[in-house]
C-alpha cells in the first residue's frame, strides 16, 4: 500500500479531520471573499447591460450561482450519504448531515432570486413549470433529509436513513438540469452547457464564473464549520474530544 | 465602468426592487449562516467544557471522601 492511500485513510477519520478542517476553513472564506468580490465587480460595475432585459438581468450573477449550488450540493450530499451506506465511514454521514442546512439554504435563494428575476420578466413571481417545480422540489428534498435526520435519535441510524432518502431523490437533479430541454418552459434555457459555447458576452460570463467560485468556496467554508460542530457533538464520549477540549485550559 | 451615478446604479434601470431584493437576501443569509454556526461551535465548546469540568469535580470527590458518590445511582 502506497503512503498517499494510508494519508487519505488517516483523514477520514473525524479525530484527525477535525483540525485539518479547522485550519482549511479560513483559507476558504479567503478565496471566497476574492472570488466574491471580483465577481460582483464585474458582474455590477463592468458588465454591459443586456440588449433583451436592461439592467434586470444582473440578478444573473446571485441566481445562477445559488441554483448551480444547489444542485450540485446536493449531488456531494448523496455521494457522502452512499458512501457511509456502503461503507459505514463514520465521517461520510457527518459531512452529508453538514451539506444539508447550505444545500437548502441556496435551494431557497435559487427560488427567491429566481421570483424577484421572473416578476419583471414575466410578468410573474411563480408558475408550476418544469424547471421552478423541480427546484422546489430540491428545496422540499433538502428538508425532507434534514427533518428525518433529526427526527432521528440514534446518529448512525439517521445517517442510514438520510442517505436512502438523498439517494433516491438524486434522481431529481439531472430533471432539474435538462427540464427547459425537456420540456416547453417559461424559464430562458442555459446560459452555459458544456456542449456548446455560451451564449452571453464573455464579461458577463467571467462575473457569473467568479460569483459561482465564490459560493462554492462559501459552501466548503461552511460545511467545514458546520461538520466540526457535528464532529464535537458526535465524538463527544471519545478521550480525545476530552483531550482536545480540556487541554487548551 | 459605465454607471453615471450612484444612484443610477441603485435604481438599476427601474429594476433596482428586483435586484437589491435578491442581493440584500443572498447576502444576509449568506452573513447569517457562518455567524450562527460559529455562535453554535462556541457553545457547545463552552457546554462540553463544563461537562468534563464536573465530570472531573465528581471523580475528585469521590477520590478523596470514600462513600462520597454512592447516594447517587
Amino acid at each position: 500500500m502506497s503512503n498517499k492511500l494510508i494519508n487519505w485513510f488517516k483523514f477520514a477519520s473525524p479525530q484527525a479531520f477535525y483540525p485539518l478542517a479547522g485550519r482549511m476553513i479560513p483559507w476558504f472564506w479567503a478565496l471566497a471573499a476574492l472570488f466574491g468580490i471580483a465577481g460582483l465587480y464585474i458582474g455590477f460595475l463592468v458588465a454591459p447591460t443586456d440588449a433583451q432585459q436592461g439592467e434586470g438581468y444582473r440578478i444573473i450573477f446571485l441566481h445562477v450561482p445559488a441554483s448551480w449550488m444547489s444542485m450540485f450540493i446536493y449531488l456531494v450530499l448523496a455521494f457522502w450519504a452512499g458512501l457511509g451506506l456502503a461503507f459505514n465511514f463514520r465521517l461520510s454521514g457527518m459531512m452529508a448531515t453538514a451539506l444539508a442546512p447550505t444545500g437548502a439554504l441556496f435551494a431557497f435563494l435559487s427560488l427567491w432570486t429566481g421570483a424577484l428575476w421572473g416578476k419583471p420578466m414575466w410578468g410573474t413571481w411563480w408558475v408550476w413549470d418544469a424547471r421552478l417545480t423541480s427546484e422546489l422540489i430540491l428545496l422540499f428534498l433538502y428538508v425532507g433529509f434534514i427533518a428525518l435526520q433529526s427526527a432521528i435519535d440514534d446518529p448512525r441510524r439517521a445517517d442510514k436513513a438520510g442517505a436512502v432518502l438523498a439517494l433516491v431523490g438524486v434522481v431529481n437533479v439531472p430533471i432539474i438540469y435538462f427540464s427547459v430541454k425537456w420540456w416547453n418552459t417559461l424559464h430562458q434555457g442555459s446560459s452555459v452547457s458544456l456542449t456548446k459555447s455560451p451564449s452571453m458576452a464573455t464579461t458577463m460570463l467571467w462575473g457569473m464564473l467568479l460569483c459561482a467560485l465564490a459560493c462554492w468556496m462559501y459552501a466548503i467554508a461552511v460545511a467545514l464549520m458546520r461538520v466540526r460542530t457535528i464532529i464535537l457533538e458526535r465524538e463527544r464520549h471519545t478521550d480525545w474530544v476530552r483531550d482536545e477540549l480540556t487541554s487548551k485550559e | 465602468m459605465f454607471w453615471n451615478s450612484f444612484s443610477e446604479f441603485l435604481a438599476m434601470g427601474n429594476h433596482g426592487v428586483y435586484v437589491w431584493g435578491s442581493f440584500g437576501v443572498m447576502a444576509i443569509t449568506m452573513i447569517l449562516e457562518p455567524v450562527l454556526l460559529i455562535q453554535g461551535h462556541k457553545g457547545l465548546i463552552a457546554r462540553l467544557k463544563r461537562e468534563f469540568r464536573a465530570e472531573k469535580s465528581d471523580r475528585s470527590v469521590e477520590r478523596t471522601t470514600p462513600f462520597a458518590g454512592q447516594d447517587r445511582q
